[in-house]
């Protein structure tokens, strides 16, 4: 299991700046036409506040709530279901690796090391002291012929191997 | 055409044939390759006529069940008088499958095609494509294709939404998937009602697996006479499938085969065997949730539903995972139950509990802690963990287990009897 070295709260003293005002909220309107509910729009709102923050924060799902006519309570509870959705900042870099049997047989755990060692993040789910990387170890991302796939922020990178990962760090650094 | 390897001589190929031809991703290039031409024919068809003709095809659904697809369509209310959706199950999580994944990336008008027929015939007017998070170039190809089809006004009035998963294995049962679109966590609901009845919204609703709809389109153009001729064992079991195969093989990647194709020569054939100096040891052929085949059962296995069937297995999803002599059979099925404790949408108590002990008691024996009478433990979990939960989660971590421990048995007891060193730390 992967600890988060990040704290979660974010009481935050600073006034609350809104995810959905501008284009953002034009967005969400357009989402919400797609769903006869408001609701159905949760997880796309929830993708919208990740691709605007990076994370998202309590008060993130306070707002989110508002807007959708939820509680915030309602949207923690969908949050902590998905594991994509961020509770808490993670690096610049954002690095899935899977582990699950298909790759794991094909030397996936060395793909793991080399990038712990060559990113400097040292530990699963800690984010590197530069504050760039943060390296998970994911169950199955659904591309086992490419032993191993390595997710970096959006870039689904296939056939990775412990060789490739210094090149690789270099070029996202 | 093929991806990542020019289809062998063996391969049937329907579904992929343009795999590996960017071309084919355009709207323009599909048409040229006379894409659409299915749905034009379809607008001519009743939407009773549709679901006939994809029934006579035999064609069963591709995401794992193995389902006929037309009874599925079938079971829709006739009389309309509430909308209808369809969900298409792109939340391609199986450990082992990567075949969806291939069809969105290069054909994605192949599954837009197949899912607007599917929409006629059920006569939906939204249709909600299921993407699981991780897919993140098959989510941009398919958003670019389903742009210029809809700048094409190739659906008329039919509405098509992508709707992006993230990350829960469980979204693939189709209970949890309506319940993730609805807004909702991704626990599967209790059967019945059944969602042709109360589905999405509480509306009638059908689900399909993306390569079952990708095959609708040539089902219509060539006929199901013709889809089903495509058939080397069981006439139960009709047209091509794709095999994702991946493991310990030359050649891993999606093999196109007509139903009823042995194993045995996929393997040593067209994926070019084991590795120099390896023997194949074990193989796992529809997705990690089926029961492992052990050397003998896989070369004796015709890939069709029945065949597996025949040799204890399923077919599943056609997820091929492959292991040679080198696999440590405990260390991998531990490595699955503690993929199906990391899914399990802790519902059920069989489940949550189960997979969460599977993968501890796996851990014991592999940290040199296990005890003699672990074995039967894991047996009687397991028997707890079968057809006793709302969804079958929790019997496919038992699956594994199960047969890893009937076939592999003697893996077991060398960690237990201290006969072989301890590869995890307690």
């Amino acid at each position: 299991m992967s600890v988060s070295a990040h704290p979660t709260h974010d009481a935050g003293t600073e006034p609350y700046q809104p995810v959905f005002t501008g284009k953002v909220l034009e967005e969400l309107q357009a989402l919400l036409g797609r769903y006869p509910t408001k609701q159905g729009a949760l997880l796309p709102a929830l993708w919208l506040v990740q691709q605007q923050r990076g994370w998202i924060s309590d008060r993130n799902m306070t707002e989110v709530a508002a807007v959708l006519g939820l509680t915030p309570a309602y949207v923690k509870g969908v949050v902590t279901f998905y594991t994509m959705y961020h509770q808490h900042p993670v690096g610049q870099n954002f690095v899935q690796v899977c582990t699950t049997s298909p790759c794991n047989i094909c030397g996936a755990e060395d793909v793991v090391r080399a990038l712990l060692q060559a990113t400097g993040a040292k530990e699963l789910g800690a984010t590197s002291p530069d504050g760039k990387w943060t390296v998970i170890e994911v169950e199955c991302l659904g591309a086992c012929g490419f032993a191993t796939p390595v997710l970096i922020n959006d870039d689904f990178l296939e056939s990775v191997s412990p060789e490739k990962v210094p090149e690789l760090v270099q070029r996202y650094r | 055409m093929g991806y990542p390897h020019k289809a062998h001589r063996k391969e049937t190929t329907v579904l992929s044939k343009y795999f590996g031809d960017p071309e084919a991703r355009s709207y323009k290039g599909w048409v040229k390759r006379g894409g659409y031409e299915a749905w034009r024919q379809a607008l001519t068809l009743a939407p009773a006529a549709i679901t006939d003709l994809v029934k006579e095809s035999g064609l069963r659904g591709r995401g794992g069940a193995g389902f006929p697809t037309g009874l599925k369509w079938s079971f829709m209310p006739k009389e309309k008088k509430k909308p209808h959706y369809l969900c298409v199950n792109a939340d391609e999580s199986e450990p082992g499958t990567f075949k969806d994944r291939e069809i969105m990336r290069w054909t994605p008008h192949a599954l837009l095609e197949g899912t607007a027929i599917a929409m006629r015939a059920i006569q939906a007017e939204v249709g909600y494509i299921y993407i699981r998070g991780e897919f993140t170039e098959p989510y941009a190809i398919m958003g670019q294709a389903l742009a210029e089809a809809n700048a094409a006004r190739a659906f008329g009035d039919l509405k098509i939404h992508l709707h992006r998963g993230a990350g829960a294995y469980i979204c693939g049962e189709e209970t949890a998937l309506m319940n993730s679109i609805e807004g909702k966590r991704g626990n599967p609901r209790i059967k019945p009602p059944f969602p042709a009845a109360f589905g999405v919204f509480g509306m009638p609703t059908t689900i399909n697996n993306v390569e079952t709809l990708a095959a609708v389109p040539p089902i219509l153009t060539n006929g199901p006479a013709w889809y089903k001729k495509l058939s080397l064992s069981n006439p139960k079991s009709t047209g091509t499938k794709l095999f994702s195969v991946c493991g310990h093989v030359q050649k891993p990647g999606n093999y196109e085969l007509t139903m009823g194709f042995p194993l045995k020569d996929l393997l040593y054939e067209l994926c070019g065997g084991m590795r120099p100096g390896r023997t194949l040891k074990a193989c796992i052929p529809g997705g990690s949730s089926v029961p492992i085949l052990d050397r003998a059962e896989t070369e004796a296995c015709l890939l069709d539903y029945e065949g597996a069937v025949e040799r204890g297995t399923m077919l599943g999803s056609g997820g091929v995972i492959v292991f040679d002599d080198s696999a440590d059979m405990v260390y991998q099925i531990m490595r699955l139950a503690r993929f199906y404790a990391h899914e399990s949408c802790a519902q059920c108590t069989q489940c949550r509990e189960g997979t969460a002990w599977t993968t501890k008691i796996l851990e014991r024996i592999l940290a040199g802690q296990g005890k003699a009478t672990d074995l039967d433990l894991l047996l009687d979990l397991s028997d707890n963990m079968t057809g006793k939960t709302i969804c079958v989660l929790s019997d496919s971590c038992a699956a594994p287990v199960v047969s890893g421990i009937k076939k592999f048995r003697g893996e077991f007891e060398d960690y237990i009897a201290g006969r072989r060193r301890p590869v995890m730390v307690a």
